[in-house]
């Protein structure tokens, strides 16, 4: 008798979803040394199905480690990005940190959330969009920033983020201004952040013109680093004092606490104090 | 006067600029070559030897980092890349990765090759789906072409790079949640010692490096160390990029060599925006210390930005021009920090909580005389004996508005409000929308 999947789970999910699951979770857990490592992946993944974290992948994601389910839990609870309720097509993260809130962001969110009906971590009735608040995400120079499924939508104002909300109601394609083509859905998105990409990585810029603000500025001045020659000479790191055996970064085994003391984390600049 | 010094910077006009192809026609994977003919000892030395201090916050030298592994036991080491990028203001390492990931990948092949790691980790925050599409992908072309992988460059080296995103949480930045994160785990940090060194990954010895500090290792390595200290500052050596963001007129990233100033790079950004004057700034994200226009003239390298009281931190400098609010910008990151705490110790969990509650009442007019100094106090409650850096963090910018602004807080409590309008900040004209005081249906209302 061929084994049946589905005899082995508690899920409730159908025999050939737990075929696929079960495939792509082999692949991810094959990607580090130990397969718990895979649960984030894993998390993603189930969210690729399911559209949030639902008691079945849960309940996937135990059976599949082989650790409870309140482990799982506890690890999708802590994590914003995994969603308790059905997320909606696309999720709309508006940038309220204090840099784009004061250029513009909390004005974008309050137009937004009149706009849709919806509060923070709320989702649209037709189930397009579900509205958030959101933390920096690294694009300051592009304030006020807006994130549709993850993907960025720079220089945002009210009117230009109401209308984009209106198109994805609609199900027009959006267009990034850093990122793919268009838009895919929350599905898609998760899919790939559980590592299987989709081949869109030559879509869209490298660069909006405030990562090369400083560089276009060098161009036009002609400002360049030193070249290797001006430098003097090129080292020639030979004389390397005692160290470890060859293929050894270790100049000399970590002994006292003095020599493990100084991977102590420290706030940012701290030892320049 | 200070030039701009493209390094990392230096590819990223060109056409297709995160292809390999692009990259190696600018010289990419030099570095890795003559690596490879070196003894990896000698690579940490010129990493010491070069002066490169840790990227993303804590300014560490990096070459003594990788000293510290003890010798190897025959088990596995770790190389993992901390590309979380979340502290607020900071963002040089996601336009790095998606304009140029193989100065990352390059640096990942040369660390871990000095180190002895055959698996390298990339950890990305989870909120940036095209910098992780071209990460992906960046380590897939580098395969293809036998930069990774098995007998890379025929040199008998094998390294595998497993690129991992995570799933929101700005803890996670912190290398030891970073760690626990990357094992399946709640990303909380872990009691030190031991230490990442010894036992970091799977409690084998790891390296946990900044993106940025990892890419500046393949020009050091090509063009040597004193190429590298020739730029910078005494004890801050080499370049690196700083980030203009908010009311500036043109903001964005500066590739420059660690000493500049904040007067010289804004005035190569066009100024702060036109009509408008500097009230206050961040040297290096929220968590440092805020400076105004009196620190203008401060070196932007480690030593100067502490002795006048803040940190270089990850050079996240952002702009606030006269028509902000102080007491709104610190109550906004207080959120932050208070969302973001993990939960793991009383004093940043609870005190962060309290920290927003007055705060909340200060901004929204129902502040008490005798806040400021509760504010004070609970600051005084959290820093130092917070388990982790962000407690620490979470007071700085309290700490330092209050020291700086007390009449600014002052008002908002006598005058039961603030005294700013919102939308003068904005880049775009609106009519702020009435709230209700107290149900905070906009901005601060948490639970994100
Ligand atoms: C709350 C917190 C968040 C942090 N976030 C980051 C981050 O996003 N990226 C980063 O490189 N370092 C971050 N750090 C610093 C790391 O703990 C660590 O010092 C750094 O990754 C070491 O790399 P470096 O020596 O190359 O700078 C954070 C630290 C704390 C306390
Ligand atoms: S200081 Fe905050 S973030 Fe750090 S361990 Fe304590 S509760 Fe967690
Ligand atoms: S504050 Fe919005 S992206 Fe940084």
């Amino acid at each position: 008798m061929t084994a049946d999947p589905q005899a082995a789970t508690k899920t409730g999910y159908d025999a050939e979803t737990v075929a696929s699951l079960t495939a792509d979770a082999t692949a991810i857990m094959a990607r580090y040394p130990d397969p718990r490592s895979g649960l984030l992946p894993m998390l993603h993944l189930v969210q690729s199905v399911d559209g949030y974290v639902s008691r079945d992948g849960i309940l996937f994601c135990a059976e599949t480690l082989g650790i409870t389910a309140a482990e799982v839990s506890a690890v999708a609870t802590f994590y914003t990005q995994y969603k308790r309720h059905p997320n909606g097509t696309y999720t709309v993260g508006v940038c309220t940190n204090t840099l784009c809130a004061v250029m513009g962001g909390d004005a974008i969110f309050d137009e937004l959330s009149d706009h849709l009906g919806v509060g923070h971590d709320e989702t649209t009735d037709d189930g397009a969009i579900t509205l958030e608040r959101i933390e920096c995400n690294a694009a300051c120079d592009y304030a006020p920033v807006v994130m549709v499924n993850w993907e960025f939508f720079d220089n945002q104002t009210p009117e230009t983020a109401t209308a984009l909300a209106d198109k994805l109601r609609l199900g027009d394609d959006v267009v990034p201004t850093r990122g793919a083509a268009s838009v895919c859905s929350f599905k898609q998105m998760s899919r790939i952040l559980a590592g299987f990409p989709d081949g869109r990585a030559d879509e869209g810029v490298g660069a909006g013109e405030p990562t090369l603000a400083g560089l276009k500025i060098a161009r036009e001045r002609g400002w360049t680093a030193p070249s290797s020659g001006q430098a003097g000479e090129p080292v020639e790191p030979v004389e390397t004092g005692p160290v470890g055996k060859p293929g050894s970064s270790a100049e000399r085994p970590a002994a006292t606490p003095s020599d493990t003391a100084v991977g102590k984390d420290k706030k940012p600049g701290e030892d320049a104090k | 006067m200070t030039t701009l010094t493209p390094v990392l910077t230096d590819t990223w006009d060109k056409d297709r600029s995160w292809r390999l192809a692009t990259y190696e026609r600018a010289g990419g994977y030099a570095g890795l070559k003559k690596a490879l003919t070196m003894d990896p000892a000698a690579l940490v030395q010129t990493v010491k030897d070069s002066g490169l201090r840790g990227r993303g916050g804590a300014g560490f030298p990096t070459g003594m980092k990788w000293g510290f592994l003890p010798p190897p036991d025959g088990g596995p080491r770790y190389l993992v890349v901390n590309a979380d990028e979340s502290e607020p203001g900071t963002c040089k390492d996601i336009p790095l990765m998606l304009a140029s990931p193989q100065h990352l990948i390059e640096g990942v092949a040369i660390t871990s090759f000095a180190i002895g790691c055959d698996h390298a980790f990339i950890y990305v925050r989870g909120e940036v789906l095209h910098v992780y599409r071209r990460l992906l992908n960046a380590v897939e072309e580098a395969y293809k072409a036998g930069y990774l992988g098995k007998n890379i460059q025929g040199s008998g080296f094998d390294l595998d790079v497993t690129v991992h995103a995570g799933a929101g949480a700005y803890i996670c930045g912190e290398e030891t949640a970073l760690l626990d994160s990357l094992e399946g785990l709640r990303g909380q940090p872990r009691l030190k010692p031991p230490f990442p060194a010894v036992a970091g990954l799977y409690a084998r010895p790891t390296v946990v490096n900044n993106v940025e500090s990892i890419a500046s290792v393949p020009a050091i390595v090509a063009n040597g160390a004193d190429w590298f200290s020739s730029m910078g500052t005494e004890k801050s050596q080499g370049h690196g990029l700083f980030s203009l963001s908010g009311h500036v007129t043109r903001p964005g990233q500066y590739e420059a060599p660690l000493g500049i100033t904040l007067r010289e790079l804004l005035d190569l950004a066009g100024g702060v925006r036109a009509g408008h004057e500097l009230k206050f700034w961040t040297p290096g994200g929220s968590s440092t210390p805020i400076f105004t226009q009196e620190h203008l003239d401060v070196p932007l390298d480690y030593e100067s930005v502490g002795a006048a009281g803040s940190m270089l931190g990850t050079r996240a400098l952002q702009i606030f021009d006269e028509t902000v609010c102080v007491v709104r910008a610190a109550t906004r990151w207080t959120d932050f920090y208070a969302h973001e705490s993990c939960g793991k110790c009383t004093p940043c969990r609870e005190g962060t909580y309290w920290l927003k509650q007055v705060l909340h009442r200060i901004e929204d007019g129902a502040g008490q005389d005798g806040d400021l100094e509760l504010l004070v106090d609970l600051c005084d409650n959290i820093l130092g004996r917070a388990f982790c850096a962000l407690g620490d963090g979470a007071v700085s910018p309290i700490t330092s508005s209050v020291e700086l602004f007390r009449d600014e807080y002052q008002a908002h409590i006598d005058s039961h409000g603030c005294p700013f309008d919102p939308s003068a900040s904005a880049l775009f004209p609106y009519t702020p929308k009435t709230r209700t005081p107290g149900t905070l249906a906009g901005a601060g209302a948490g639970g994100h």
